[in-house]
């Protein structure tokens, strides 16, 4: 009668193409718990959710709930069942109150006042068992984002949740609002509810769960007791070690400065803070890879360096020249003329325009430049040209740059962006990501073009989520956690444990 | 006393001109309220008329007439909501779409079945809904001022005229007080929201865009047999598209929705009015002009004071879950 587990997973698979989002996983999540789950981005972690919370119809293997199998069509059945999800992007409608949206779907008859006199009556209860103390009549929009994350919380009570899976709960909270959630959630525990806690932050983990599965590529990689586990533990489990690859690296010697970075503060999209006070350099003939669990700053930071967000304070110089401040930012063309290239992160949100052609996206963003146009007109011939030339260097396939751009794979992809970039002969490379979703044979490819322009004595920053990749890479390894440089090390001097440990928090610096 | 009789004949065809304009404009609050883009007013509309004008010629009956406006309307807007929920299509392109389809094809159809240049024939008094003279009216003409009022303005409006005004509080209060009501706003504003409490997004948009073709339809019922006596090629003349700006400026709502389409009532009153008089200072004012009033009023309203911010969220855009 009594089940100890809320949730069981049995080889539960899920596919999109030829991605094995899921792989066979298994998890049992034993009621009244705590559970974490954590894995970088791309792991798998929300396909899971989704498959748990009905959005998506698993490929193979079973879901159990109190230890009975269900196969849910959509989020309505697995309600019904018990589950109850908290979105990372809140599922609330902004100029609704709290009450309205709480009611949303389970109103009970057509009368809406009578329908909320009710649901107010039934809040009561809710609201004294768990703390609760939220402003229904107030519109969400008017709200912070924890208060409507509490909202969230109340809304799936309310429905019958007796599992809760978070997502990504404190990815939007301050820490303040973090301590509110993990109080909150600790209630939940307290009160025989069970909670599945997403996130990819240690830290968070360590604090607040009773257990935590760690997730890779879409397989359970390993589960621990919280308190038999560290975070630095945690951490190597997420990244995994992955064969690595030594560069052939020439010594370079001391070169100067070309890119520096004194105590800058940027805002991030929600309006947070998402850099802090962050200072670096960039010598003429170095890598400088930026590890860090994604999320901790990183975007921001290759965004404020290429003039796509401003500074809130501090200064960027580039060869000796300030080209942001809080007051100024350089915009992409000049410093494209200046010098600077860059690889986006996001190749398919900012590095190519997918519907256009292959040939047309080989040039994107210099077709200004006399090699590429005269008054105004394109010169195709020299474009095409140029394109195949790309092609035949970078051994980019189909060899057919007619193509749209979106019916390459991501290898191909960025093989073809890296050699528009490196075509300028740059001073400054900024790289986000240089192998995020490219085939084994391209990584190889594009690390040693990486090393190539190293030797040739230019400066290179490259963001990577890849530790294996930045320990090929690099010459210096700057750690950022939660928006800081925590440390920068020498890259003899790094090693996987050593860059967990401080991906997690840990300060220390050693070069 | 001129003045006085001016005005009251200013406000009675105030209203008679705002009817259509305040029912097209609800029909498409509803299905903006829902996400739905509905530039096809003006079709549904037109082809309301021209199907209310045509059944009411044959039949004889106003009903009739209306019955078959208004399902006519409900097809068009069951055709946009195919191509916009069910299909995801570009909800712009299919509301221009029918508007074109229908100044095409009513006049076309007209000539076909009538052989009177695209018009549908006069219809009777009995077959359209006239005016309707509201008790005491005649004996209370007399009574100064109020009773005047009563005659002139209140009394004397056609059938459909009457049921606008029902109407109103009708759909404000199925927007604002009922659990449906709160779906619909739901779902224009965040979909996956409405999705992830377990409604249909789909259902709840098909609902909302057969309300906006009764509604509409009803726009084109009283265009051809209640204002008119007959189908005439582009009788809508726009107003489809002054309902739509009329709510944008109503801010999505139904009573600011109400009082735009009464001032756009009310400036195609006065424009009325305004033809070959002689004004002082001025002169007369060429009709070409005064008949572009509310046209240049509306780009005026829509270029100066109404913002975008109070747009459903989701308007316009078709709902896809992730996977």
């Amino acid at each position: 009668m009594d089940q100890p587990f809320a949730i069981e997973t049995r080889g539960l698979s899920k596919h999109f193409g030829d991605v094995r989002a899921n792989d066979e996983l298994s998890l049992i999540i034993p009621k009244g718990t705590v559970h974490g789950i954590v894995g970088e981005n791309g792991a798998g972690k929300s396909t899971l959710l989704k498959m748990l919370f009905g959005f998506y119809r698993p490929d193979g293997g079973d879901i159990l709930v109190r230890g009975e199998v269900v196969r849910f069509q959509n989020p309505m059945e697995a309600m019904g069942k018990g589950i109850g999800m908290v979105h990372q992007h809140f599922m609330l409608v902004e100029p609704f109150t709290i009450l309205e949206n709480i009611i949303l779907g389970s109103e009970g008859g057509a009368d809406l006042n009578a329908a909320k006199a009710k649901a107010r009556e039934d809040l009561k209860e809710l609201e004294e068992k768990f703390g609760f103390d939220l402003p229904f009549d107030e519109p969400v929009e008017r709200l912070s984002v924890g208060v409507r994350q509490r909202a969230e919380i109340l809304k799936a009570l309310y429905r019958g949740a007796e599992t809760l899976i978070l997502d990504e709960p404190t990815a939007v909270l301050t820490p303040q609002e973090t301590e509110q959630l993990f109080g909150l959630v600790r209630q939940l525990k307290a009160q025989g509810k069970t909670v599945l806690f997403v996130t990819h932050k240690l830290n968070e983990i360590m604090a607040v769960t009773d257990d935590v599965t760690v997730m890779r590529a879409g397989k359970v990689v390993a589960v621990r007791k919280t308190n038999e586990t560290s975070a630095a533990e945690l951490a190597e489990l997420m990244v995994g070690a992955k064969v690595a690859r030594e560069a052939a690296r020439a010594e370079t010697g001391e070169h100067k400065v070309r890119l520096s970075l004194n105590g800058v503060y940027a805002s991030g999209d929600r309006g947070h803070t998402a850099l802090t006070d962050i200072s670096l350099e960039v010598h003429d003939g170095e890598v400088l890879g930026v590890a860090g669990v994604a999320g901790n700053g990183q975007t921001e930071l290759l965004e404020v360096i290429t003039g796509l967000r401003r500074l809130a304070r501090g200064r960027i110089w580039y060869d000796g020249a300030v080209i942001a401040d809080e007051k100024t930012t350089t915009d992409p063309i000049t410093l494209r003329r200046m010098g600077v290239a860059h690889v986006a992160e996001d190749r398919l949100k900012t590095g190519v325009v997918e519907s256009m052609s292959a040939r047309e996206n080989a040039i994107l963003g210099y077709q200004r430049e006399a090699d590429f146009s005269r008054r105004g007109l394109l010169k195709l011939k020299e474009i095409a040209k140029r394109a195949a030339g790309y092609f035949e260097s970078q051994d980019v396939r189909p060899r057919n740059p007619n193509l749209p751009i979106s019916s390459f794979s991501g290898g191909n992809q960025q093989k073809l962006v890296i050699a528009r970039e490196i075509s300028r002969a740059p001073q400054l490379m900024i790289i986000g990501q240089p192998t995020r979703g490219v085939d084994i044979g391209a990584v190889t490819k594009i690390h040693d073009q990486i090393t190539e322009l190293r030797n040739a004595g230019k400066a290179i920053l490259v963001v990577s989520a890849d530790l294996d990749e930045l320990l090929a890479i690099s010459d210096r390894i700057a750690v950022m956690c939660e928006g800081e440089i925590v440390g920068t090390l020498k890259v003899e001097d790094s090693d996987e444990q050593t860059l967990g440990l401080m991906m997690a928090g840990e300060k220390r610096n050693a070069g | 006393m001129e003045f006085f009789a001016d005005l009251t004949l200013l406000i009675d065809s105030t209203f008679r001109t705002a009817t259509p304009l305040v029912l097209a404009g609800l029909a498409g609050l509803v299905a903006e309220r829902s996400g739905i883009v509905d530039i096809g007013l003006e079709g549904k509309m037109l082809a309301a008329a021209f199907a209310a004008a045509a059944a009411a010629a044959v039949s004889g009956n106003p009903w009739v007439g209306m019955v078959a406006g208004v399902l006519a309307s409900m097809f068009l807007a069951l055709i946009h909501g195919y191509v916009s929920i069910a299909q995801r299509g570009n909800q712009i392109v299919s509301g221009m779409a029918i508007n074109i389809a229908v100044a095409g094809l009513a006049p076309t159809l007209a000539n076909f079945w009538f052989h009177q240049g695209g018009q549908t024939p006069l219809l009777g008094d009995e077959a359209r809904f006239s005016a309707i003279t509201l008790p005491f009216a005649e004996r209370l003409s007399d009574v100064p001022v109020l009773g005047q009022l009563y005659t002139e303005i209140i009394s004397g409006h056609n059938l459909v005229t009457y049921l606008t005004v029902l109407i109103i509080p009708a759909v404000a209060w199925m927007v604002y007080r009922t659990s449906f009501g709160l779906r619909l706003r739901a779902v224009g504003e965040n979909p996956e929201a409405v999705d992830t409490a377990g409604i249909s997004v789909t259902k709840l948009r098909y609902q909302a865009v057969l309300i906006g073709g009764l509604l509409c339809g009803l726009s084109g019922v009283v265009l051809s047999t209640g204002m008119g006596a007959a189908f005439i090629r582009d009788m809508s003349a726009g107003k489809g598209y002054l309902a739509l700006a009329a709510m944008i400026f109503g801010r999505w709502k139904p009573v600011p929705t109400l009082l735009a389409c009464l001032l756009f009532g009310f400036v195609d009153a006065l424009q009325g009015r305004l033809q070959g008089e002689n004004l002082p200072l001025i002169g007369e004012i060429p009709v070409q002009f005064t008949i572009m009033l509310p046209y240049v009023l509306t780009v005026i309203i829509l270029a100066g004071f109404a913002g975008k911010m109070d747009a459903p969220k989701a308007s316009g855009i078709p709902y896809e879950k992730d996977h």
